[in-house]
């Protein structure tokens, strides 16, 4: 019976771990959340001023009519890609290292939409006519597409985050100590929707977790190629591109695994997840990330000899502004820090670690951003007529509200972490369960045989 | 077999009802909404389809009477246009040869317009007559038209545009656009207002040359306000041509080319005078901006 006092013995230790952020909150997570909560109300600031004066607040003339708050749409909507990738593809693939991580991915996702969204309403002249949106949308613009898709997947993301945390929410529901406030006995009974764990509830809930799975993979997709129609349903040079579309979405996914790596990173430190979080996890997902950069290489190097090899019309301005003009500094820094170096850092045996990794992911994240930037102001400082090319530099409103979207993400983040276990008990404890009943438990092509997992596989089966 | 009506069996059945209903439903929406695009049915009567001609050759981009692109400036105080924003802009082209031509535009009034078609409101739209409007008064800011319109003929209200004390007896229409409105998208309406009454475009009026002609493809005429000419043979004769006509946008404005020949300009005497706004002046701190940034 040695093996089963030892699964025993690894769930107490998971729960303990798991739920701890839940019970205790130290005096610099506070100093911490103030420190967002500042930063965020500094943005707000910033917005009313732009709100008051209108745009004219900003950097964006009429020439170069969009800047910093389109690249932040375009870089948030990338970044929950990471949920979509992580959770439901793994999932779909039943890689059972995953389960550790997968929450993590989840919320970022449901986070990084909530933020992204805001920011085309952020760049509207007349945010106050918001809804005429709704009296007088019209499906033959892109924008509408936009609406439609992201709302579609804010929905999917939010519905798929929550259903495999309804069994950990009833955990939480049940180790709930008796100086709980009524409130909070009260939300997490709610929400766990009378969670006992009977087989028919199992069952269907596989079902449930099976079905948005297979949903939420389209819709994602869908969600980063509709992004990318914005700029490339124009009749502009560098944007009137039929790649745009697969090039939006291989760098969302890119950016969001970065995402997810250093967020991992950072909640393994602070919250102590060091056995369940493994170099294992960095490595893999740098592997993933590292079989992306080579992807985008690919797509620019394809992009930039076709297009380059002509220099048909305005092309031969857009690659004078890229390489030597003055978008030169952010082209080389993506090109060379966002995509070669972390590339070589994943290749090299030797940086192949989580350091590494973690450093690589936050090249990338950064080589991202400044992509989202040159690829929208880029596209617009092209001349269309005989006038001198325009510029753009963000005003101080517009890096304001930059940096409250910034903390905005992470304030929701913090709260989230201290809500919901970071990572998925029950998942990790099944996956542990059955590769350590099967005497296996290092082995990762170990199929996990029991209660939920099994009834997800079922399910796939039946599907 | 006799179903329960099971919560689950109730869920599936509100499903596929709700599904059943949404496809038709937006079906129906999607082939409505396209026929709203469609100029309406016209009863009898003959639509009038405006154009606009540019006879380059009478053109010298006002070198010779020493001021400011006249087109420009009648339009800037027609419409009280607030800078930086001209509404027909006399653009300066290098020729291929040497020497340069100006090429006054206005907003091209595509048949294929690109900020029609990307318009989430409907706030830019096609009237009957082919003119492309913006309805100021619906217009919510996003400026997807501006990254659509090929020609640079959009402009934003990025602060509040100046506003003139006439406009206080001005009814807002999208042909006049006033008082202009702030965070919302303004551009040429080829005087839609005015030729209803039989009057030509303020550009037209004010260019000394004549080079600008107004006109209507649907009877074939267009004159500049001092001769008429017969417009498919007056197009066809002198070799008109289109901006970026690869683009299909199909515009409303025909350019006739040359550099100012019948006015003696030499084409490699260049520049402009800078476009002024002279009502502007008659108004105190009002706050401009510039359409190139910092």
């Amino acid at each position: 019976m040695e093996p089963v006092r030892h699964v025993e013995h690894f769930r107490e230790r998971l729960e303990r771990v798991a739920l701890a952020p839940l019970a205790h909150s130290g005096w610099r997570y506070f100093l911490w959340v103030f420190f967002l909560a500042g930063v965020v109300g500094w943005g707000a600031y910033a917005f009313l001023t732009q709100y008051r004066e209108g745009l004219i607040v900003t950097a964006m003339r009429d020439r170069i009519s969009w800047g910093l708050y389109i690249a932040l749409f375009v870089f948030f909507i990338g970044i929950s890609h990471a949920g979509t990738l992580i959770s439901a593809i793994l999932r779909a693939s039943q890689a059972g290292w995953r389960t550790p991580v997968t929450r993590i991915a989840e919320f970022i996702t449901v986070v990084a939409l909530m933020v992204g969204a805001l920011m085309p309403l952020i760049d509207m002249g007349r945010p106050d006519r918001l809804l005429n949106m709704f009296f007088y949308g019209r499906w033959q613009s892109p924008l509408v597409w936009d609406i439609l898709s992201i709302t579609t997947y804010l929905t999917g993301s939010i519905i798929y985050l929550y259903l495999p945390m309804i069994p950990d929410i009833a955990l939480v529901r049940d180790r709930l100590g008796p100086t709980a406030s009524g409130l909070k006995r009260w939300v997490y009974t709610a929400f766990s929707l009378g969670w006992q764990g009977t087989p028919d509830q199992q069952r269907y809930l596989g079902r449930a977790i099976t079905l948005m799975m297979l949903l939420i993979i389209p819709i994602a997709i869908s969600v980063h190629t509709v992004v990318s129609w914005v700029f490339a349903m124009t009749l502009r040079e560098p944007w009137d591109n039929p790649m745009f579309g697969i090039y939006f979405v291989a760098g969302a996914i890119f950016s969001g695994i970065a995402a997810l790596i250093i967020l991992m990173a950072v909640l393994r430190r602070i919250f102590h997840l060091e056995e369940y979080i493994t170099p294992k996890h960095f490595i893999n997902l740098g592997y993933l990330m590292g079989a992306m950069t080579f992807l985008m290489i690919y797509f620019n190097a394809s992009e930039y000899i076709v297009t380059g090899y002509k220099m048909a019309g305005d092309e031969a301005f857009h690659f004078e502004q890229l390489f030597t003009g003055p978008l030169a500094p952010y082209y080389w820094f993506y090109a060379l820090g966002g995509l070669i170096l972390p590339g070589l850092l994943i290749l090299f045996p030797w940086t192949r670690n989580i350091k590494g990794i973690v450093a690589a992911a936050g090249l990338v994240i950064a080589g991202m951003w400044v992509e989202r930037y040159f690829i929208v102001v880029g596209g617009l400082r092209v001349p269309l007529m005989p006038y001198a090319a325009a510029s753009y530099f963000p005003s101080w409103v517009e890096w304001s509200i930059m940096a409250g979207a910034l903390a905005g993400f992470a304030l929701i983040i913090s709260v989230f972490v201290k809500l919901f276990p970071v990572i998925a008990v029950w998942e990790v404890a099944e996956h542990h369960e059955a590769t350590v009943k099967e005497g296996a438990e290092e082995k990762e092509k170990t199929v996990p045989r029991r209660r939920l997992v099994s009834e997800l596989e079922r399910s796939h089966e039946s599907v | 077999m006799k179903t329960k009506l099971t919560r689950r069996n109730f869920l599936r059945l509100a499903g596929a009802l709700g599904m059943g209903l949404a496809i038709p439903t937006t079906a129906v929406a999607v082939a409505q909404n396209k026929q709203d695009e469609k100029p309406t049915p016209h009863t009898g009567a003959r639509l009038r389809r405006w154009v606009m001609v540019v006879d380059q050759r009478y053109c010298d981009g006002c070198q010779s009477v020493d001021k400011p692109p006249q087109c420009g400036q009648a339009c800037i105080e027609g419409h009280y246009g607030p800078e930086p924003q001209q509404w027909i802009e006399c653009y300066e082209h290098e020729m291929p040869g040497g020497g340069t031509q100006f090429v006054p535009t206005p907003c091209q009034h595509c048949q294929n317009a690109p900020c029609v078609n990307v318009c989430p409101v409907g706030a830019t739209f096609h009237t009957p007559e082919g003119l492309v409007l913006v309805d100021q008064q619906r217009c919510i800011g996003c400026r997807l038209c501006m990254a659509a319109c090929p020609y640079d003929r959009r402009f934003f209200n990025w602060g509040q545009p100046p506003i003139p004390p006439e406009a206080a007896f001005a009814r807002y229409d999208p042909e006049n656009q006033i008082p202009a409105i702030k965070g919302t998208v303004m551009k040429c309406s080829f005087c839609g207002m005015l030729a209803r009454s039989g009057k030509l475009p303020y550009c037209v009026q004010g260019c000394d040359s004549q080079a600008l002609y107004f006109g209507d493809l649907e009877e074939d005429v267009a004159t500049n306000g001092r001769e008429v000419v017969k417009l498919s043979v007056f197009l066809s004769e002198n070799s008109a041509y289109q901006l970026k006509a690869e683009l299909g946008t199909k515009p409303r404005v025909y350019y006739i080319p040359g550099h100012g020949q019948a006015l003696g300009r030499d084409p490699f005497r260049k520049g402009r005078k800078p476009t002024v706004w002279p009502w502007l002046a008659r108004l105190k701190g009002s706050k401009t901006w510039n359409r190139s940034g910092t």
